[in-house]
């Protein structure tokens, strides 16, 4: 192979573009072509993607009663422990961070037996009824029998030992999200599965559904849980936030699927639908127009008056209640322009409307692991001119943040030095947040944060 | 809590060894670095690192995917290699191995001699390390590549008066710091690395991808040429040392000294430079130790009462712990997930000089936190000073956090602590001495109240 690297001595600014990412950038209005996604990064391009253990561990790693061990070298477990503001309430066990801890003999003469001895020590010391052992980069070159150990084991204790095949290199982080959701299937596969059985499940448990796709953060399931109580649904299982073994268990109970993450998630409701018979719909609690459509929407799933009627009550009253505060946010931001780089595109798709709730107008929507469907409807949504990309890279948020004057970024923790260096304000829509984004209060605290920052005195000495 | 874990690391106190290797390179003027691996491995690097300083961290990466790993990741890493060249125009470009790429057995300086050859237009440097994950910790990542940038950019050269000064992973603020000292007494010295700038910029209107800052080519090259070096690495292995390769390539003499963290740690340094230079301390700077001599008078007291758990680097773990021991402080967890055989030997002298009770000490390497919780709940420790991973300590055992090292991920400004020198020494000093008593004054109450009130109830 011949590669041949032409260096213009011109400092222009084409520079900042890696040809090869060209069809991942496209302007609205200006070109008809879709952004090319869901592919292999570019080496080299500064991706601010994660692997494939990556998103099969942020998955995973909010059931609280289970044990996460990593098979790996360490680093793998060092950079993934307790990074997320994921709540509990009960078990704290998925808090700690196992590893193998593979060291170079594990490598060379294979990491099985030091698995299964790590495996024997865990449950020796805490019992666990459910242990995800994920693995590696290094597993899938050597080939350790993740499947076979697991299984081994897994009779040995009579517990469910599930491997997640996450080898970091086996596709991006949706793969992992993938790998996820296969592990939990194995563990909701209940006993029988006759329909007959279902059927019968089912009509003892009116008003029951699975929320998916949301990981508890700053206690945001619970808030959703909380307006659906109100209005006569029971949530019988989130996935993954604050969910247990015992939880997990109920999964086939539910009358309907709801999906928060559709990136994450929407693999495992199609699943569901394919192998028990459960329905799924996409809503989004982000925003107060979409969580007022999506209680409708899920109200109206149970075509009963009563449950209607006590879902306009809710929104009319939490409505109300915050009415004012938002106004005056609306007021102070009104003409503000923001830039969007958030991992997935259901995401992105919420955050370019909650914008225009708030005033704010989108100048740039990018997204780590969006799907066609998703950037078809962020083009439909999107003014003229707004810069769509895929899997950007500093480079790229950098040049279109300048060129679209943006006043704020909403992204994850690496862009967050980035956009204060360019003297624009931050959003944190990451998983280490420690308040609550979603629903009526979420609503509030989105404003009250673009307000904190957008509206910052900082800005003044810049 | 007994643990007999063998096979299973609880909770990690290290990092890998790529990630100790992406340092150095953020220290060299117009630098980039990238990994030779999958995605996820740069990522979360860079994530560690921005949280930490607080500043954007570029780190490429080869994204090597499924075909790659079978078929070798040779093209993903000439084709990485083309796009940062063209997007950063760095002077230097470090590629670094990960566990995947050296497990397929890739064989990096041989693509790169191949890149170079298929590229003439390229005037970069580009250097290649290896840094297998599996194969130690950050921190001898992070000595492997000072070393390998060494080997590769260092060259014969004349002598010179200039000193080299050899850093282990200290925050910007004390590189700063270490600068004032030796700008103070008129010094001329190559700090290697030296990321004070790079890690902790300035505001400033226009935006630099490669930050300005850092050493530059031309003074490693010359670093063949020092008088002497100074180097703070007491508990890096030879094998590992780039002093030691400038003295066993070069002859240039090696002063091997602890970090100037703590009186006695920072007196040898201004010792040594005397024997160097013949120059001695001046008076501003003897003001500066006085102040800390006055500072360590005034918490002698607080400090008597402590008992600490010390953990983190090797380095970083021996010199906070002997500045517990010279202000009083037990420091009886001393812990470390890297393995090293140098931090115990090193701390034996100064635990027999200063301790009645030397068994109370546990010296503990390549442990994971699950031990040193054991190890602290065991030795009722009243505080702790290491970095952001040990917050546990606190939220489950209520052990305070004094937060030093690298990560500090659940505060801002890891790159702005201060702690070498006389100066910084009484800064850190103080924090320490102030979590001590606020620790002592939230309990007091009750703690005197469960103690002695119950007990005369009940008896």
């Amino acid at each position: 192979m011949k590669v041949v690297v032409k260096l213009d001595s011109t400092k222009s600014k084409k520079k900042s573009f890696i040809a090869e990412r060209s069809e991942s950038i496209s302007m609205k209005g200006h070109q008809k072509s879709q952004v090319k996604c869901d592919t292999d990064s570019v080496a080299g391009s500064m991706s601010q993607r994660a692997c494939v253990f990556c998103g099969a561990r942020v998955v995973l790693n909010p059931i609280t009663d289970a044990i996460h061990l990593v098979h790996g070298p360490i680093g793998c477990a060092s950079y993934t422990w307790d990074i997320r503001g994921s709540l509990s309430s009960g078990s704290e066990l998925y808090r700690n961070s196992f590893s193998t801890d593979m060291k170079e003999k594990d490598v060379i003469f294979g990491g099985e037996k030091k698995l299964e001895q790590a495996i024997d020590e865990l449950v020796d010391e805490y019992h666990p009824k459910l242990m995800f052992v994920y693995s590696t980069c290094i597993v899938g070159v050597i080939g350790d029998d993740l499947d076979a150990v697991c299984k081994k084991k897994s009779l040995q204790y009579g517990i469910e030992i599930i491997p997640v095949q996450s080898s970091g290199f086996i596709g991006n982080k949706a793969a992992g999200y993938r790998a996820a959701c296969d592990a939990i299937l194995k563990i909701i596969k209940p006993e029988e599965t006759t329909s007959q059985a279902i059927i019968e499940r089912k009509s003892n448990c009116k008003r029951v559904i699975n929320y998916l796709g949301d990981f508890n953060l700053a206690a945001e399931a619970w808030i959703i849980q909380g307006y659906l109580k109100e209005i006569g649904i029971d949530i019988n299982v989130t996935f993954t936030g604050d969910a247990n073994y015992e939880a997990l268990k109920k999964a086939t109970d539910a009358e309907l699927n709801i999906i928060q993450c559709a990136g994450s998630m929407t693999y495992l409701a199609k699943k569901m639908e394919e192998l028990y018979g459960i329905p799924y719909m996409h809503i989004s609690f982000l925003g107060i127009e979409d969580t007022k459509e999506s209680l409708r929407r899920i109200a109206h799933f149970f075509q009963n008056i009563e449950l209607e009627e006590k879902t306009e009550k809710l929104i009319a009253r939490e409505e109300s209640q915050i009415a004012k505060t938002l106004h005056w946010y609306k007021q102070q931001l009104q003409g503000k322009k923001a830039a969007i780089y958030v991992g997935g595109g259901f995401k992105a798709i919420s955050l370019i409307k909650q914008f225009n709730e708030i005033g704010i107008e989108v100048v740039m929507v990018g997204t780590q692991t969006g799907r066609k469907e998703e950037y078809d409807t962020i083009a439909d949504l999107a003014t003229a001119g707004t810069v769509i990309l895929d899997d950007a890279n500093p480079s790229e948020l950098e040049q279109f943040m300048t060129e679209k004057a943006a006043d704020l970024l909403v992204g994850g923790v690496k862009e967050r030095p980035l956009a204060y260096k360019l003297g624009v304000a931050f959003i944190d829509h990451n998983h280490d947040r420690k308040h609550p984004l979603s629903g009526f209060i979420g609503a509030v605290n989105f404003a009250t944060e673009v307000h904190s920052t957008v509206c910052s005195p900082v800005w003044k000495y810049v | 809590m007994t643990l007999n874990y063998k096979s299973t690391n609880e909770n990690p106190c290290n990092m890998c060894m790529p990630m100790g290797g992406i340092l150095p390179y953020k220290g060299i003027e117009g630098a980039m670095v990238m990994l030779h691996g999958s995605q996820g491995c740069s990522t979360y690097m860079r994530r560690h690192m921005a949280e930490h300083y607080n500043e954007p961290i570029d780190v490429g990466s080869s994204s090597l995917n499924e075909k790659g790993t079978v078929y070798g990741g040779e093209k993903n890493l000439k084709q990485g290699l083309i796009n940062i060249i063209m997007v950063y125009e760095p002077k230097i470009v470090g590629v670094l191995t990960t566990c995947l790429a050296e497990t397929i057995g890739e064989d990096v300086e041989r693509i790169v001699a191949d890149f170079l050859k298929e590229n003439p237009d390229v005037s970069s440097t580009i250097i290649p390390g290896s840094t297998p994950g599996y194969g130690g910790s950050h921190f001898e990542g992070y000595f492997t590549t000072l070393r390998q940038i060494l080997k590769t950019i260092t060259k014969a050269t004349q002598p010179h008066e200039k000193l080299n000064i050899i850093i282990p992973n200290i925050s910007p603020a004390d590189i700063r710091e270490l600068k004032r000292l030796l700008d103070t007494m008129d010094i001329k010295y190559t700090i290697f690395p030296d990321f004070s700038e790079t890690l902790d910029r300035p505001y400033e209107k226009t935006y630099k991808k490669v930050p300005e800052g850092g050493t530059t080519i031309k003074e490693i090259e010359q670093m063949a040429g020092a008088k002497a070096t100074i180097q703070f690495a007491t508990t890096v292995e030879d094998a590992l040392s780039p002093g030691k390769y400038l003295y066993d390539t070069y002859g240039v003499p090696l002063y091997n000294l602890p970090i100037p963290l703590g009186i006695e740690n920072t007196d040898l340094l201004f010792e040594t430079i005397q024997q160097i230079t013949n120059l001695t301390m001046p008076d501003s700077i003897k003001k500066e130790r006085g102040r800390l001599i006055d500072a360590m008078i005034d918490s002698h007291k607080y400090n008597a009462q402590g008992r600490a758990v010390v953990y983190g680097e090797p380095e970083q773990a021996f010199s906070v712990a002997t500045l517990c021991l010279e202000n009083g402080i037990t420091p009886n967890v001393i812990a470390t997930g890297s393995k090293t055989t140098k931090l115990s030997k090193l701390l034996q002298p100064g635990l027999k000089r200063k301790l009645v009770n030397q068994d109370a000490v546990n010296i503990i390497q390549e442990t994971d936190f699950s031990v040193i919780r054991a190890a602290a709940v065991e030795a009722k420790a009243n505080i702790a000073i290491g970095h952001s991973d040990g917050r546990y300590l606190t939220e489950k055992e209520g052990i305070p956090l004094v937060r030093h090292g690298f990560p500090i991920h659940d505060r801002v400004g890891g790159q702005r602590l201060l702690s070498i020198g006389y100066l910084g020494t009484t800064v850190f000093l103080d924090r320490i001495t102030n979590t001590l008593l606020e620790n002592k004054y939230l309990h007091y109450r009750t703690n005197m109240y469960q103690e002695y009130y119950k007990k005369a109830k009940t008896i």
